[in-house]
């Protein structure tokens, strides 16, 4: 037997090595319940051992090399590339301070929708903390779109956890080792994210495709779905939160294999190919960090007073344009032969059998809420209150009838009795012409 | 047909390198092949460890060397994929070989010689490598013999450049 070995020893090791990779092969695919193969989501132990040494092999140089090209390109734009500085230091501070005013703006609306989501017993996860971590290096396939970053478990990262941009998501992680993690895009073929459509509310599963692009799996066909159509993250796979952006619709197709379903392309909101810095998403909670709770009160005690002082002149503004006498109460009824043009209708009249509108009708005028000196003939009628003059009292909610600045269409149809007789604050007066 | 006469393969020497090279070589490949394509977006359609390897295998004109380097690269290859492992390590271990045993017949300095070789292997391991899994594994996967091609090319004109760099460490008698 030595001689042979000996004689054919170059093809024995190649086969024996052959053959003890084949069979490793074999055992990472497994046969899915459809026929197709595929490979198991989660490593073996020795298979994990593999990656995690050619991780420890390579991750060093590629981080030094990472350092190296984030050192020379900060020594360009911190030290020597300063123009524009200035005016951008501007813009931004503009920019910041109108970001700002919106923020203490919507800052009661949100605190409204979290009460009523508390009492719905809805629960949003908000993104609570999030650690920033740079992108280092890639798997070098281009069949393979992963990439790893330079923090691992020793900064609490853990698998399944979502990475972002602020562009949008940009994948799971995947492997976690020491000080590095493996992260999976959303464009490769074993990826998966719950999506749903912004208009059309129809949710779906994004995955890569053959070509690494991504695209929406298993919908059913929908003519309602159009290109352009912005995508987000459903919230329902337990990574990703929900609302953030993933991208737009770029391309709806036929799903091959199946009838009457369809895939939808859809181009990514971050660029997956040139990512330099992410956003690890290691916490989310049901309500807000405290960078954000921090934020929102520097944004309220900054801008609050001028929010509050828009808002008064447009309740201001709103209240001025419902007591001009222009205006007509768009659910006013009808002026029928038997009343007098411009005279209100009573409750009784209200009942009668509306005759039906011939021609464009003459708009009524509408009935002032609370009458002053200035109202057409309420000089001496209806005397109120100087205070409610000198600065008028915003009202808990604005009337309904109330559509200041436009001229309302005048309805054919009188209004019902007991819509009339809702109003009692209104005075019963007739203006005069 | 000089290059292939028995009397031309005696006078054939084997190159060494220091050890240095032997472990900073292929871990420089694996580690460029990484970062790369970060830098290109997506555009290395090249294949650095399998040039290292195919020099050393026609360097050394060891097919058992070449074998296990071709194996070696090719499982730290997939091994930082989501792929199995295994299917990179078959397709070099393949081209390790057959570099081996090529080094043995052919006068690997000169250069065209270099470039057919590298040209023709890397079309092999992509041949493999679709062949292991599509074919043997049953399983997904984008593919374009038009950049499988490009590919080729590109390692071929690499190698011209990283064979004439490495040669400039090996050791001299």
């Amino acid at each position: 037997m030595e001689p042979f070995f000996i004689r054919y020893r170059n093809l024995v090791v190649l086969l024996a090595i052959l053959l003890a990779q084949i069979i490793g092969l074999a055992m990472q695919v497994h046969r899915a319940d459809s026929g197709r193969n595929s490979l198991d989501p989660r490593d073996s132990a020795g298979v994990r051992l593999i990656r995690l040494w050619a991780e420890a092999a390579v991750t060093p140089p590629e981080r030094l090399f990472h350092a190296s090209k984030l050192g020379t390109i900060s020594l360009w734009q911190d030290y020597l590339d300063l123009r524009h500085t200035r005016e951008q230091n501007q813009d931004l501070q503009k920019t910041l301070d109108r970001l700002r005013l919106e923020q203490a703006s919507l800052l009661e609306d949100a605190r409204q929708g979290q009460r009523l989501q508390a009492l719905m017993d809805f629960q949003q996860k908000y993104i609570y903390k999030t650690l920033a971590a740079q992108a280092i290096g890639s798997s070098g396939s281009d069949k393979s779109r992963v990439f790893y970053i330079d923090k691992g478990s020793n900064y609490g990262l853990q698998p399944d956890m979502a990475v972002i941009t602020a562009d949008g998501i940009v994948g799971k992680v995947r492997e976690v080792f020491p000080h590095t993690a493996q992260v999976l895009a959303i464009n490769d073929l074993t990826s998966g994210a719950g999506v749903i459509l912004e208009t059309t509310r129809i949710r779906g599963i994004l995955r890569g495709n053959a070509a690494g692009r991504p695209q929406i799996e298993g919908i059913l066909a929908d003519q309602r779905i159009q290109p352009g159509e912005k995508v987000f993250t459903a919230g329902g796979d337990q990574i990703f939160p929900r609302g953030l952006p993933v991208g737009v619709v770029e391309k709806v197709a036929r799903d091959p294999e199946r009838d009457g379903f369809i895939d939808v392309l859809v181009k990514a909101a971050a660029h997956l190919d040139r990512l330099d810095e992410v956003l690890v998403i290691t916490a989310v909670q049901p309500r807000f960090s405290p960078e954000e709770q921090q934020d929102l009160a520097t944004s309220e005690a900054l801008k609050g007073a001028e929010v509050e002082a828009i808002k008064e002149q447009q309740k201001a503004s709103a209240i001025m344009a419902e007591r001009l006498p222009g205006l007509t109460d768009p659910n006013a009824p009808a002026a029928t032969p038997a009343a007098a043009p411009g005279q209100a209708a009573q409750p009784g009249q209200s009942q009668a059998a509306p005759a039906p509108p011939a021609g464009p009708q003459a708009p009524k005028l509408m009935q002032p809420r609370r009458p002053d000196r200035y109202t057409p003939g309420a000089a001496s009628s209806a005397p109120v209150a100087a205070g409610t003059e000198a600065k008028p009292t915003p009202r808990p909610q604005a009337p309904a009838t109330a559509n200041s600045g436009k001229q309302p269409v005048p309805k054919p149809a009188p209004r019902p009795a007991s819509k009339s007789e809702s109003k009692p604050s209104q005075p019963e007066r007739t203006p005069e012409p | 047909m000089t290059v292939l006469g028995a009397d031309f393969r005696r006078e054939l020497g084997v190159s060494r390198y220091p050890m240095l090279v032997y472990v900073l070589a292929p871990l420089a490949a694996l580690v460029l092949q990484a970062w790369l394509p970060r830098l290109l977006h997506g555009y290395a359609w090249f294949d650095l460890p399998l040039v290292v390897t195919v020099y050393f295998a026609l360097a050394r004109r060891d097919a058992i060397q070449g074998t296990l380097m071709g194996a070696g690269m090719g499982l730290f290859e997939d091994a930082l994929t989501t792929h199995a492992i295994g299917v990179n390590g078959v397709a070099k271990t393949v081209v390790g070989f057959l570099a081996g045993s090529v080094g043995v017949r052919i006068d690997v300095e000169d250069h065209t010689v270099r470039l057919i070789v590298t040209f023709v292997l890397s079309l092999l391991s992509s041949a493999i490598y679709f062949f292991i899994y599509r074919i043997l594994l049953g399983l997904d996967l984008d593919w374009s013999w038009l950049v499988e091609l490009i590919r080729a090319v590109a390692n071929s004109l690499i190698a011209l450049v990283l064979f004439h760099l490495l040669d400039r460490l090996k050791i001299r008698d």
